[in-house]
């Protein structure tokens, strides 16, 4: 059962760094774009591909992930930006499901559908750090995860999270006052995109290999509830949410009830979760967090 | 050289012509109006003028360069602001946000992604850019006496209050030209007094005015020069003396005299 | 490893790339037809809905499922025992009640999921569609069980041949529905006096009400009669490609692309978005080749570019934003 939190917690934390590049995208910018799931593949295969047949270290493969992730969200962001809210969701899903054909088609460089197995294990100093031996493992994801909150954070706090949020309320007045919208969102996707295919790796080097059927749309939906079930624009409700859905997720295995319950029951409930919280409470559990100026990290001596 | 002009700037929505065939010019250092009658394509004229709108035919120069095609946020760039009818304020921003993201292009560095990645990797650059940034915005505010209320979101502010935000986030952005589109609406008599101040405050302070306005006192009063639109055309210039006893003008807003 | 039940599209493309013969051009045109039939039925839902709120109803494929379903179990309990002129008229009944399910099922969803964020941000109403959507699917995934289910033909389904080119009953079925529903919406749209408050209530919500429209009651409409049409659909393709949960998804987002093509918002465009998704499909494995597994990627694919090109369709009219 411990296990299983640590399980919890692992995965938790890989949805996070997904949930704070969406949190970016929808909660600053408030574009509904459904692209993770096809970042979060193209960064797992880049780790596994890269390491099993090319055998490079893992710990080259993230910035790597990072970067052609980043590539896609460039690509993908170019075209759809000028759309209003509603069809760029459905293109960013379409985007999302074109990854998938493409990787599930694509034999001679994925494996097509059976994906590609194997895929060596992180080593750290000559340390190896094994999934299996979970606690390296948490350790590790949380510490990505505490760089991207960070990272983040101060991102939205400065000049271009104002800008971003400035293109949330009122495009044309934000362009009116020298912001260059379209380059502006296409850094927000390009930005997800890569905190995504960092997530992508740290799952390729969890599970230690990857199939096109871990990359559905669910994985987009789920990490836009998390956003809107934490708190839109609120980076640390947006960890709070993954938490929430992950925990969601696996409490039928759990408490032990999974013969019991059934596997649509989670789904089911991050439906209602979505139409409830938008009729309730669409600011999230925790909203969004005050305005204020961001701080100084270490104080100088004394009061200036 | 005037400081803007428009030279046969046509606007076309299918069959509707909106503005047609409009010269119009903007002298450095006086304040001028447009006005006519509703649906008289003033709006539409200062959007193809200020990036939100592409002419169907005609031109746009200022200090001499042609900005006809060019967009929104590059004609800022140039030095034109402008506020909107409608007011267009960032609700969910404070007061002191709003005027920060006028001052948003002119911090630091000028690329968008060097910026982005100014944020992203010097962390400590951010505090140092908010406080520079804090300094400019509160003197602006000041001048609308409004920084105590810097913190307030903006949608919570009085109507008088938005309006003076909206025009100070204007100046935010180190205007040449301030485009104001009926910046009295709404307004009583003691509120459009303020105004008329505030706007010879700003001229004084070397930014030249062009307004769209319905308030006549407040048009007559203050503009050096009146470029007046009917149906889309151009149909006179001239001083507040000159444009009040054009037969034109009169016709245009009373309608023909029966004979 | 097992295949999932064949989508809509597996069964009327040709899958391996023909060359050649006016006969063979007029047999895909027969399958790109029959195709974009279906596509046009579910799109004018969505677009529809698209006029009158300015908002994409995501569940709209999952409202096609459950009608596919309900029309399936009304069938199986009246059809008896014996394929006769009887097994045809239910076959009709059966559809007719699904068509009415899914219309109120649509009212319902409209009602409780939609009506309370006609006002809230942008966002809210779409997040709370995906809501729905999933909750449908995987209710009925519950309910119901995820094997597909077999709607039996209620006539013989052998192919006729005219001259090299192979049609069956059930594609002039599809045709027959297909037009009949698309003059009726029209004439409605067009002529009756709901349908000009409908239009009404698209250009200019509150202006209408002020004319004296309850905008509430026409939305309504235009979700039933939505929901209906798209249950129509999903009843004829489930023929060939059965009843199963996610019947709705993919098909539905394709759908949603012809609508998109066509010009949202716009009736004739939906209906020439969905017919040239249908050929698009049709005549893109046939003559250029596409690899089948890739065929879904043709839609995506057809809807970047038209995004690209021309945002607002094929026949839509590009919205300025007042300033």
């Amino acid at each position: 059962m411990f296990n299983f939190i640590l399980l919890i917690l692992i995965y938790t934390a890989i949805f996070a760094l997904m949930a704070i590049g969406q949190n970016l995208i929808t909660g600053y910018v408030g574009l509904l774009s459904l692209t993770q799931a096809g970042f979060f593949a193209i960064g797992s295969y880049v780790t596994a591909i890269l390491s099993v047949t090319y055998g490079w270290n893992f710990w080259l493969t993230v910035p790597m992930a990072a970067l052609i992730s980043s590539f896609f969200g460039l690509l993908i962001g170019l075209p759809t930006l000028r759309l209003k809210g509603d069809y760029l969701a459905i293109a960013t899903l379409g985007f999302g499901e074109i990854v998938r054909n493409i990787l599930n088609n694509w034999d001679s460089l994925t494996n097509g559908p059976m994906g590609i197995q194997r895929i060596p294990m992180i080593s750290l100093f000559g340390i190896q750090i094994s999934p299996y031996k979970k606690w390296g493992f948490l350790v590790l994801v949380w510490i990505f995860v505490l760089v991207a909150y960070f990272l983040f954070d101060r991102l939205a706090k400065s000049r271009l999270g104002r800008a971003l949020e400035a293109i949330r309320e009122d495009e044309i007045a934000a362009s009116s006052m020298g912001i260059n919208v379209t380059r502006y969102k296409v850094w927000a996707f390009i930005l997800g995109a890569a905190v995504a295919g960092v997530a992508g790796s740290l799952q390729a080097e969890f599970i230690l290999s990857v199939t096109p059927g871990a990359f559905t749309f669910m994985v987009s939906i789920m990490v836009l509830c998390m956003v809107v079930l934490g708190g839109m624009g609120n980076f640390k409700a947006v960890i709070l949410g993954a938490f929430i859905i992950q925990f969601i997720s696996y409490f039928p295995q759990l408490v032990g009830l999974s013969n019991v319950i059934p596997p649509q029951f989670k789904q089911i409930l991050f439906g209602l979760i979505l139409v409830v919280m938008m009729i309730w409470r669409p600011q999230g559990i925790l909203g969004r967090e005050k305005r204020s100026a961001p701080r100084r990290l270490f104080r100088s001596g004394g009061d200036v | 050289m005037m400081l803007l002009e428009t030279t046969k700037l046509t606007r076309a929505y299918g069959g509707v012509v909106a503005v047609s065939q409009v010269d119009f010019q903007v002298r450095e250092g006086l304040i001028t109006g447009l006005i006519g009658p509703n649906g008289a394509g003033k709006t539409t004229l200062f959007n193809n003028m200020t990036g939100l709108d592409t002419p169907t035919s005609g031109k746009v120069y200022f200090k001499g360069a042609d900005i006809t095609n060019r967009s929104a946020h590059k004609i800022c760039r140039m030095g034109i602001a402008r506020t909107f009818q409608n007011i267009r304020l960032f609700k969910e921003l404070s007061v002191l946000e709003n005027v920060m993201v006028g001052l948003h292009f002119k911090t630091g560095k000028s690329s968008t992604t060097g910026r982005v990645m100014a944020a992203f990797l010097s962390y400590l650059k951010v505090v140092d850019e908010y406080e520079l940034m804090n300094e400019s915005a509160i003197k602006w505010l000041e001048f609308f006496q409004l920084e105590s209320l810097k913190d307030e979101l903006a949608k919570n502010l009085p109507y008088g209050h938005q309006r003076e935000l909206e025009i100070a986030r204007a100046l935010a952005t180190d205007p040449t030209i301030l485009f104001l589109d009926e910046p009295a609406a709404g307004m009583n008599p003691s509120e459009t007094d303020s105004l008329m101040k505030t706007i010879r405050r700003i001229r004084d302070l070397g930014i030249t005015v062009v307004l769209i306005e319905h308030d006549m006192k407040l048009v007559m009063n203050i503009c050096d020069t009146i470029t007046v639109l009917n149906y889309g055309q151009n149909i006179a210039q001239g001083t507040p003396a000159e444009i009040r006893h054009n037969p034109k003008v009169v016709e245009a807003y009373l309608g023909k005299e029966e004979t | 490893m097992t295949r999932g039940p064949p989508s809509v599209a597996e069964v009327y493309l040709i899958k391996e790339p023909i060359v050649g013969s006016i006969a063979e051009f007029f047999q895909h045109l027969m399958n790109g037809l029959t195709l974009g039939g279906i596509y046009a039925l579910i799109a004018l839902g969505y677009t529809m809905v698209y006029g009158i709120l300015k908002f994409i109803n995501f569940a709209h494929g999952d409202i096609l499922m459950v009608g596919s379903y309900i029309g399936l179990f009304t069938f199986d309990a009246i059809r008896g025992q014996t394929m006769g002129p009887w097994t045809v008229i239910a076959f009709f009944i059966a559809m007719l009640a699904g068509m009415l399910f899914s219309a109120g099922l649509g009212m319902a969803i409209e009602r409780i999921a939609y009506k309370p964020l006609r006002r809230a941000t942008r966002l809210a109403p779409l997040l709370s569609a995906i809501g729905v959507s999933f909750i449908l699917s995987n209710m009925a995934a519950w309910m119901w069980g995820t094997k597909s289910r077999k709607l039996d033909y209620p006539f013989d389904n052998s192919p006729i041949y005219l001259k090299g080119v192979s049609i069956t009953p059930h594609q002039i079925l599809i045709l027959a529905v297909v037009i009949v529903m698309m003059v009726a919406l029209k004439l409605f749209v067009d002529r009756s006096r709901i349908g000009k408050a409908m239009r009404a209530t698209s250009l200019d919500q509150d202006t209408a009400k002020l004319m004296g429209i309850k905008a509430d009651k026409i939305i309504a409409i235009t979700f039933a009669i939505g929901s209906a049409l798209a249950a129509t659909a999903g009843f004829l393709i489930a023929l060939e490609i059965k009843v199963y949960p996610s019947m709705g998804t993919m098909t539905g987002l394709k759908a949603f692309v012809a609508a998109v093509v066509g010009g949202i918002g716009n009736i004739s465009g939906a209906m020439l978005g969905g017919i040239l998704l249908g050929l698009l499909e049709t005549f893109g494995v046939a003559l250029l080749g596409i690899p089948y597994g890739l065929r879904d990627t043709i839609a995506f694919v057809a809807l970047i570019i038209i995004l690209l090109v021309k945002p607002e369709g094929l026949l839509g009219k590009a919205e300025k934003e007042k300033v």
